[in-house]
């Protein structure tokens, strides 16, 4: 039973780094900020989610256990909102996206923000 | 510690991993010319050494290095650069030979030297052999303390800790007398920023800050048994109220923590951690002797059951003067931390503008 | 062993996420690169801590999430609004202390 539950668990943490890594080629690969946001957030806190469970399982109930619970709820707490904040004041800094509605609505701004490496 | 030979493969391949993205790291640091771009590369660097020191077994010192090089100093580093320009200008070269030279000569000094260190973990190595042997065989039975990092550090060495803690306060006192003891003009949001909202980061700071006060508390009482005390729980502190300034403005955390109370808190953390050592020398022992720290009249109404274990009992001083002196070391460093960012934050340039003005 | 190709590929997604720290292009992408570089640190710490038995490391983790959303939020907030000091944009609803 306990082997079961260490090779489920092993198996979870094999899948929530994979998530990271996917998470990570996006990072490196999408186009805009906005794109890679996206992609970071949601498998960094999925990614960790699977890794975090995976290490619950392996540790059974336990105070590590509850470490992990407590690891979670801080990552489940901060990176989405830390990811919000950023977007919005990569938003609000004049960076617009470069796939999407607003770069019809905003070809004028895009053009000057995918230019330079700096925001206004 | 011992590796045990299943991970010791592991050990080296993840150290080496580690080291190359350091090399990376610093190597992007030094060509990179915006000063903003290399402070969160800096960021990075001391995460990547924070790991890299857990990996080499070294918990307390990992800790350090993860909550002061990659939390507090990229704020204060940041507040910094609010006094200077952002980029540097590429020198040339003629003004990097000189440099260049003495980087080379003290790097292959080090590496010289590196060749005559003993290897990881040997027993027979000087420092592990002659007092940090005594140490270890002699702490379990005269501290109690389970974790030796806190035993070695507030106990034997406490004299030294208190110097450090002298001159974490010496800084504060540095810097806010370069960057003004006064308050500091502390702006409203621009008429332009009330749309721009932050509700999402407002709501959740409102829970998060007491969540990283309470983890600042879990640290400094947990560093008797593990990694942590009064150092790191003292920025992890000034971490939550800087947290607050951050979202709700550097005026509003100004009326809830005042400046001067926090000065007199630094202070006052020095003061109970000497007072401690003069307690101690009231009754007779040597300065910091913590077993000394209670009278022997009232240590011997001291039921044994307090500490569970009857022979225990008379580890009570240490136990209490340890407390007492984290204590006071969380209170420098938070105050410290908290002065410095205070100097920093609040010297805007419409705070300049006005001291000139006046 | 599943532990360990775990802790070997969130060390292969932190490279990836350095070189994205390196690029750029905008500060932006750099902070997203810090924040999500210290999700991973967090995981790394939290499985070697297991690979090598020692879960006491998880302290480290516990502390180190929290401290990562302070610094993210600390650049966040220097690059958009070059000030430490000032409060973060009221909605149109919320009140200052001023009143």
């Amino acid at each position: 039973m306990t082997d079961m539950l260490s090779l489920i668990g092993g198996v979870c943490v094999v899948a929530g780094t994979a998530l990271s890594l996917i998470g990570a080629a996006g990072l490196l690969r999408f186009p805009d900020v906005y794109t890679r946001i996206h992609a970071a957030s949601i498998t960094d806190t999925g990614g960790a989610s699977l890794v975090l469970l995976g290490l619950c399982l392996i540790a059974g109930l336990s105070l590590t256990a509850l470490k992990l619970a407590f690891v979670w709820f801080s990552i489940m707490l901060t990176t989405p909102v830390a990811a919000n904040a950023l977007a919005n004041a990569a938003f609000g800094s004049g960076h617009r996206p470069r796939i999407g509605a607003f770069q019809i609505m905003r070809t004028d701004e895009r053009r000057k923000t995918s230019r330079g490496t700096e925001a206004p | 510690m011992i590796a045990l030979p299943s991970s010791l493969n592991a050990n080296l391949v993840i150290g080496i991993a580690l080291l190359v993205m350091l090399l990376v790291v610093a190597g992007a640091i030094v060509r990179t010319r915006s000063l903003l771009a290399a402070i969160i590369l800096f960021s990075i660097y001391s995460l990547v050494s924070a790991v890299w020191l857990v990996v080499m077994d070294a918990a307390d010192v990992a800790f350090t290095e993860a909550v002061i090089g990659a939390g507090v100093s990229t704020i204060v580093l940041l507040g910094a650069i609010l006094l200077t320009r952002g980029e540097v200008e590429k020198p040339g070269w003629r003004a990097l030979v000189a440099p260049a030279l003495v980087c080379a000569g003290v790097g292959g000094l080090l590496i010289y030297a590196a060749a005559g260190l003993p290897a990881l973990g040997d027993p027979a190595s000087p420092a592990n052999a002659h007092v940090g042997r005594a140490y270890l065989e002699a702490a379990p039975k005269e501290i109690g303390a389970p974790n030796i990092v806190t035993a070695v550090l507030a106990s034997y060495r406490g004299f030294d800790t208190l110097g450090e803690t002298a001159v974490i306060f010496a800084a504060g006192i540095g810097v806010a007398l370069m960057l003004g003891f006064g308050p500091h003009a502390s702006p409203l949001p621009p008429a332009a920023t009330i749309g721009d909202h932050h509700v999402v980061l407002r709501v959740s700071a409102k829970f998060l800050i007491p969540l990283i006060a309470l983890f600042a508390l879990y640290v400094q009482f947990h560093g008797d048994l593990g990694a942590g005390g009064g150092f790191q729980a003292g920025v992890i502190m000034a971490a939550a109220i800087i947290l607050h300034a951050l979202v709700f403005g550097l005026r509003d955390t100004m009326m809830a923590v005042p400046p001067r109370l926090v000065r007199s808190i630094a202070a006052l953390g020095v003061l109970l951690y000497a007072g401690v050592g003069v307690a101690c020398m009231l009754n007779g022992g040597a300065f910091l002797d913590y077993d000394y720290l209670f009278p022997p009249a009232f240590e011997k109404q001291v039921p044994g059951w307090l500490l569970g274990d009857p022979e225990h009992a008379h580890h009570w001083g240490q136990h209490f003067g340890i407390l007492l002196i984290e204590l006071g070391v969380l209170l420098t460093v938070a105050a410290t931390m908290l002065t410095i960012f205070y100097g920093f934050a609040g010297r805007t340039v419409e705070a300049i503008r006005q001291e000139r003005g006046a | 062993m599943l532990l360990a190709a775990g802790a070997a590929g969130l060390l292969v997604a932190m490279t990836i996420t350095i070189a994205r720290a390196i690029m750029g292009p905008s500060h932006y992408d750099r902070i997203l690169a810090v924040n999500s570089f210290g999700t991973k640190t967090v995981l790394l710490l939290s499985v070697i801590g297991f690979v090598f038995g020692r879960p006491a490391f998880l302290d480290i983790a516990i502390i180190y999430a929290p401290i990562n959303f302070v610094t993210t939020i600390a650049l966040m907030k220097f690059f958009r609004y070059r000030s430490l000091a000032q409060p973060l944009g009221l909605s149109a609803g919320e009140e200052t202390l001023d009143d």
